[in-house]
């Protein structure tokens, strides 16, 4: 089996007298790993750790084999690091940018300018690399964001929000860049994205942070087929003793708010156990149907929220 | 196969040790400022006074045999005085936005994520301004000292003044390193260029105007500890003529630089990072 690309032991990071990261302990597989939870989770938090910029108060952290805080600068060389945040240097072009960041991780002049080009291709800017970066769009600037990390050619991606304030179209060619990475390119990537669907389509393994502890982690396959099945369903009458009394028999249920229930059956639980449940409240099922287990359901669990309160919030 | 495949590939070739990003940093930094002909005309203008000088070397050591032309160690003390105005232009027009700039553009954070440390950083960025102000004081008067010796044809001027190198160097050193530090710290302290140097004119004419306003007031020379390029004049002095007579204010005004310099270093230990954490 591969080493894990990134190994978390015990890891909590604190601000101040703020505790951004808990005792996170976990490892992360090579491949694409989406890193979700909601605003303040920690997300960024764990990132800038695992390069390095923010120690750690306790607990250590290995990165493609390295310990980060012995050897960060040998972890940098090999690692590429996409901010959230605009980032370029003023009045550069796209290419002398690409290829200063190129140098900045150790590439020769010559060959640092060779492949500045070449990424600029690769994520879409090839036409416009002469521009002054200033003069970019937000979507034009996530992708040069993504060239800069890209340039050296890292084992390891760290992408925070590479999506944030992209049009539809942008969104799904940063996607498709970001899947094609890797799958094809075999780069692991960690993702970290307020958008369910981005690490969904993306990612094949998940590491959920809620309030600066892991709340779930695993392939995102083996999340969403867990024990149980789902199941949308719609009702009339005594709705609330209802939701009341399938929470109350060990059943999951999300989604008062929409109309459409979605509930969790254990796996040892039949089916019937929804009727009777309703039969026993005077409900009318008026619709029941197997649903796909989602993200979002993983997400909800893991925060142990409703899931129209996951949906609706920025995570 | 989608078009972009074909604009990636893993990349086979050299990659350098760890430990030269400064060097980067600094070659970058120095060839930018190169391309704006504002900044090439600033630098020709700050020669002008070196070609004055040349000049006045030329007749004393050839033509007129007057004392006026005749070259001194006051000479070479003159003109790195001279140049004072110059290191004020080229410390605001390079160094304003060393840092502002990569802080309002949030490139400290792509400059940290790569394999440098945050010393390689300052080093890299302090490089940059050292050596364009090295080039208006340091290697001129060098060049003075040169031509001072073709003109005369003997090497009987710097074996007369066994001193002058040492101290052109040191007077240079002086000013190239306390400019550029101060710069840099000031620059560190803002997102705006613009600012950072309105921060450097103020400490160098407002701290300056003071002192002479308070030293014409109270009659205590000791006031110029107040104005970091007025404390630097009188160590410069100090340097081509010997300890002067008040030696107390001399150690003061040592002390006064060294403090300067040690609260520029620990701004920018400070303020240079990837992440600002707010406690």
């Amino acid at each position: 089996m591969n080493e894990p690309a990134v190994v978390l032991d015990g890891v909590s990071v604190t601000y101040g007298r703020h505790e951004a990261l808990r005792n996170v302990t976990a490892e992360l597989p090579t491949g694409a790993i989406g890193l979700l939870g909601p605003n303040g989770a920690g997300k960024s938090t764990l990132i800038k750790a695992l390069l390095g910029l923010l120690p750690p108060s306790s607990g250590r952290m290995r990165v493609l084999g390295y310990d980060v805080r012995e050897s960060p600068l040998a972890i940098r060389a090999r690692v590429g690091y996409m901010p959230e945040s605009d980032a370029h240097m003023r009045g550069m072009t796209a290419v002398s940018f690409v290829a200063y960041c190129g140098e900045l991780a150790g590439l020769p002049s010559s060959n640092a300018m060779q492949r500045a080009h070449e990424v600029l291709f690769y994520v879409g800017l090839g036409e416009a690399r002469y521009r002054n970066v200033e003069t970019y769009s937000t979507g034009m600037k996530q992708r040069i964001k993504l060239a800069q990390a890209l340039v050296h050619d890292p084992d390891l991606l760290f992408l925070d929000e590479p999506t944030n304030g992209m049009d539809p179209k942008g969104r799904d060619e940063m996607l498709a860049l970001v899947r094609d990475i890797a799958t094809m390119k075999a780069i692991t990537l960690i993702l970290s994205s307020h958008l369910l669907p981005d690490v969904e389509f993306a990612c094949d393994h998940v590491l959920v942070l809620n309030r600066g502890a892991v709340a779930a982690q695993g392939p995102i396959a083996t999340l969403k087929g867990t024990s149980g099945r789902v199941f949308e369903l719609r009702v009339k009458g005594g709705n609330a003793s209802f939701l009341d009394a399938i929470r109350a028999e060990g059943l999951g249920c999300d989604g008062e708010t929409t109309g459409v229930l979605r509930v969790y059956v254990p796996e040892q639980r039949p089916t019937q156990a929804l009727f009777q449940i309703a039969a026993q409240h005077g409900v009318q099922v008026r619709h029941l149907r197997a649903s796909v287990p989602s993200l979002e359901d993983v997400f909800a669990r893991a925060l142990g929220e409703p899931l129209d309160a996951a949906r609706g919030k920025e995570v | 196969m989608p078009i972009h495949d074909q604009g990636y590939r893993h990349y086979a070739g050299d990659r350098a040790l760890h430990g030269r990003g400064w060097w980067v940093i600094a070659r970058h930094g120095m060839v930018a400022p190169l391309r704006e002909r504002r900044f090439l005309a600033l630098l020709l203008f700050a020669w002008s006074p070196f070609a004055v000088h040349a000049v006045q070397l030329y007749l004393g050591a050839t033509l007129v045999r007057s004392a006026f032309f005749v070259a001194t160690e006051e000479t070479f003390h003159t003109f790195l005085s001279q140049q004072r105005l110059f290191v004020f232009f080229i410390t605001i027009y390079v160094g304003a936005g060393l840092i502002a700039s990569d802080r309002q553009s949030n490139a400290l954070q792509v400059y940290l994520s790569k394999p440098i440390t945050r010393h390689d950083y300052i080093g890299g960025k302090l490089l940059t301004l050292a050596m364009f102000l090295a080039a208006v004081t340091w290697i001129p008067a060098m060049l003075l000292l040169l031509l001072q010796i073709l003109f005369s044809g003997s090497l009987d001027f710097v074996l007369d003044h066994p001193r002058l190198v040492p101290a052109i160097t040191l007077a240079a050193t002086l000013q190239v390193v306390l400019a550029a530090v101060t710069m840099l710290a000031l620059s560190s302290l803002s997102r705006s260029r613009r600012f950072a140097a309105m921060l450097y004119a103020g400490l160098v004419i407002f701290a300056g105007l003071l002192d002479t306003v308070l030293e014409g007031v109270t009659r205590n020379t000791a006031w110029m500890l107040i104005s970091p390029q007025n404390t630097l004049l009188f160590i410069i002095r100090a340097i081509f003529d010997g300890p002067p007579d008040n030696v107390a204010l001399l150690g003061s005004a040592v002390a006064a630089l060294v403090a300067l310099l040690i609260a520029c270093v620990l701004i920018l230990e400070r303020r240079v990072r990837a992440v600002d954490v707010v406690a």
